[in-house]
């Protein structure tokens, strides 16, 4: 039983009674959920709303049983002077379906060259720092950004990758690269920067988060920093998880992303650190472009897939179902993001807020069959067959997504979970 | 197996049977292709375009001959000088280009994929004439076709494939097609010039010429100079004391090939071009013929291409 935005009671079936004019829902043979949190999203806001916006990105959120999403700085302009963040909260709190944090660049305009006002950033209401979608390239300027961070606050999360060894490369340097004559992005262009920022935050005690983590390489790097005593966490992505560079082969331009799907082994290693907690969460890396960006040969398409609809229905169906994962460490790695961000992290326990998502675990359906709550439709797993449909989510106590083939139990009661906005 | 292909993006698209049934073909157009009026009406009042994206010399005419000894109009659209040039994307392009019915549009890109994209906006048949580094499956088609004049057969025939394998489109399709009709094939280059991985495609790789004297064939590939501004190689002179396919290097018995155009001195010495050794002209006349023939597989021939 949800009251005021509040888990109220939990109970058996049949044990609650329902007040006069609860939303009552029969839930039965579905499963409730601490609903999830994403560390990494792409609301393309402000700038390029035609790609996708705070509406339409927090609806994805939504339907994908997310109950807290914390967007990427790369916009146009870059989110690196408070102004442009206070903003984007006063809009976000127009607008968002669920409640939406805002990372600000550690660099402004993502140049690498100098720090953004970091202090007045935090005060602004920035969760933390990313110049997500390129590489801090200079030790010496990441050095000084977890130095400020003493005083600022704030995670520091790193997309990893040295632009010497990627040069202009388009996809997984290896044997389909190979076959397709493309320009490789061998793993090491990530790896060698893992490790060496993780050298870094355990020097300066600094907390530093790893995005799109995509080799083993890299696990590697993570996990012998982990045990030197780094403050350092990382994040693997649905698609990372779930999928390889074989589905390159097809030339399609939606399994393009930075950085890039790669081998069996590389995968392999990463469910192995989500299982262990090596790598800490899983985040979306949710990448909206509109369909004439896409509808290109490869080598010109832009870096990215949509994600927030799918990634439960991906990992569970890809993972979960055949044995690889149990369903309560992803639903752990799902939500744990909000702790290494300073946020709420949603619980299924009396007194906490109420974010919780209901899923029909069972559910078959087909990505995309029903278009997308997001604007744009670049996504990997478009076609595929999945099991996990979100029913309802529920964040910061308001209903943010409903299915309509969720019906009142009116004639029924004491459902196994009620909710009431 | 013998679903009917309806497009030459790849040499995966062709079994055994269908590269030996596009030779034989090309083998009886390259007769008419010796007579004195070398025009058949096979494709009389069908359109052929040609869209090019990228600088080409010997693949452009050649198509553009072929399917005019075919009788097909041809429209030949280049993207300097023509609306590309401002900017209309591919797609719209091609879409454009449709609206006049072609029966085939041949495109060359600078990007792999493109013309496995162009199939999916067109009822037309597509002809890949080169996507970026991908594949270039007529220049595959016509080598085979050299060979097998020359040798009868290419199977256990043993090719060295030498020079910039990372960044030839030829050199992969080659290797899929030299592999596919019997041929054992080594690529050979410098190592930052050979693709991680490229044994994945069945064939040896080696850094050196060393036992290239083991080679029936060497077919080889064109060094761009661009390549040395990026540290590929260190110079050119280097790159000719290390590569260069010469008569020291060869024994008069082994046969060259190379896909054009050349860089006399470089690559290859002006001498062995020259020499009886070397097949070079005989691949540019087999060009019209082999087009020919996949553009009457494709629009004509009734139980045509197999797939793979």
């Amino acid at each position: 039983m949800i009251r005021d935005g509040e888990i109220a009671e939990l109970g058996p079936p049949d044990s609650l009674p329902a007040p006069d004019g609860t939303d009552t829902l029969d839930a039965t043979g579905k499963h409730l959920f601490p609903a999830f949190v994403d560390p990494h999203v792409h609301l393309r806001t402000p700038g390029q709303e035609y790609k996708e916006d705070i509406d339409s990105g927090t609806a994805a959120a939504a339907a994908g049983g997310y109950c807290a999403i914390v967007a990427m700085p790369n916009t146009a302009p870059t989110v690196d002077t408070a102004s442009v963040v206070e903003s984007l909260i006063a809009e976000a709190s127009r607008r968002a379906r669920v409640p939406t944090g805002f990372m600000a660049s550690i660099t402004p305009g993502l140049r690498g060259e100098e720090l953004t006002e970091m202090a007045e950033l935090r005060d602004a209401g920035a969760v933390g720092f990313t110049d997500d979608g390129k590489p801090v390239v200079s030790a010496g300027m990441l050095r000084r950004a977890l130095q400020y961070q003493r005083l600022a606050g704030g995670i520091i999360a790193l997309h990893e990758e040295d632009p010497a060894l990627s040069a202009d490369g388009v996809m997984h340097e290896g044997a389909v690269s190979a076959r397709l004559g493309m320009a490789g992005i061998p793993s090491l262009s990530e790896s060698t920067m893992v490790a060496r920022d993780a050298s870094l935050a355990l020097y300066e005690n600094a907390s530093v988060h790893f995005q799109h983590l995509s080799c083993v390489e890299s696990v590697q790097a993570l996990a012998e920093a982990k045990a030197r005593g780094a403050k350092v966490s990382g994040e693997a992505s649905p698609h990372h998880l779930t999928l390889t560079d074989e589905a390159v082969r097809s030339l399609d331009s939606r399994f393009k992303m930075n950085p890039p799907l790669r081998s069996e082994s590389d995968r392999r290693a990463l469910i192995e650190a989500l299982r262990s907690g090596v790598i800490d969460c899983v985040a979306t890396d949710h990448a909206p472009h509109a369909r004439h960006e896409k509808e290109v040969p490869f080598e010109q398409a832009p870096m990215g897939t949509i994600g927030l609809e799918t990634a439960f229905a991906a990992i569970y169906t890809e993972l979960v179902g055949p044995g690889e994962l149990e369903l309560s460490t992803l639903i752990e790695r799902m939500t744990s993001g909000a702790d290494l961000y300073g946020l709420h992290t949603p619980r299924i326990a009396p007194g906490e807020p109420a974010n919780v998502c209901l899923i029909d675990t069972e559910a078959p359906w087909t990505v995309g069959e029903n278009g997308y709550a997001s604007k744009s439709a670049n996504c990997s797993f478009a076609g595929m067959r999945l099991r996990g449909r979100v029913l309802l989510t529920v964040a910061g106590g308001a209903v943010a997504h409903r299915q309509p083939m969720l019906v009142a139990a009116s004639a029924r009661s004491g459902e196994r979970s009620e909710a009431r906005r | 197996m013998n679903e009917r292909a309806r497009h030459l993006i790849s040499i995966d698209d062709l079994d055994r049977a269908g590269i030996e049934r596009v030779l034989d073909r090309a083998a009886s157009f390259a007769e008419v292709s010796g007579r004195e009026i070398k025009k058949v009406p096979a494709l009389r009042g069908r359109t052929i375009v040609n869209l090019f994206y990228e600088a080409s010399t010997r693949t452009s005419s050649s198509f553009e001959l072929a399917a005019k000894r075919l009788s097909a109009d041809v429209v030949s659209v280049k993207s300097s000088g023509s609306s590309v040039e401002k900017g209309e994307s591919l797609k719209d392009t091609v879409q454009t280009l449709s609206a006049y019915d072609p029966a085939a549009i041949v495109i060359r890109s600078p990007h792999a994929g493109a013309a496995k994209l162009v199939a999916g906006w067109t009822d037309a048949a597509v002809i890949n004439a080169g996507d970026g580094k991908h594949e270039h499956p007529t220049q595959a088609l016509l080598d085979v076709f050299t060979l097998r004049r020359r040798l009868g057969s290419l199977d256990g025939v043993r090719i060295w494939i030498v020079g910039d394998v990372s960044h030839s489109r030829v050199a992969r399709s080659d290797i899929l097609a030299f592999t596919r009709m019997g041929a054992h094939v080594t690529v050979c280059g410098p190592p930052t010039l050979l693709p991680r991985e490229i044994e994945s495609l069945g064939c040896e790789a080696a850094v050196t010429l060393d036992r290239v004297s083991e080679a029936d064939v060497v077919y080889v590939l064109r060094m761009q100079r661009e390549r040395m501004q990026q540290s590929f190689v260190p110079s050119l002179r280097e790159y000719a004391a290390q590569y260069q396919i010469n008569d020291r290097r060869l024994s008069p018995s082994q046969l060259v090939m190379h896909p054009g155009p050349v860089n006399r001195g470089i690559e290859i010495a002006g001498t062995t071009i020259d020499s009886t050794q070397a097949l070079i002209s005989e691949q540019v006349k087999a060009g019209v013929a082999v087009r020919m023939a996949v553009l009457y597989e494709l629009l004509v021939g009734a139980n045509v291409m197999a797939v793979a």
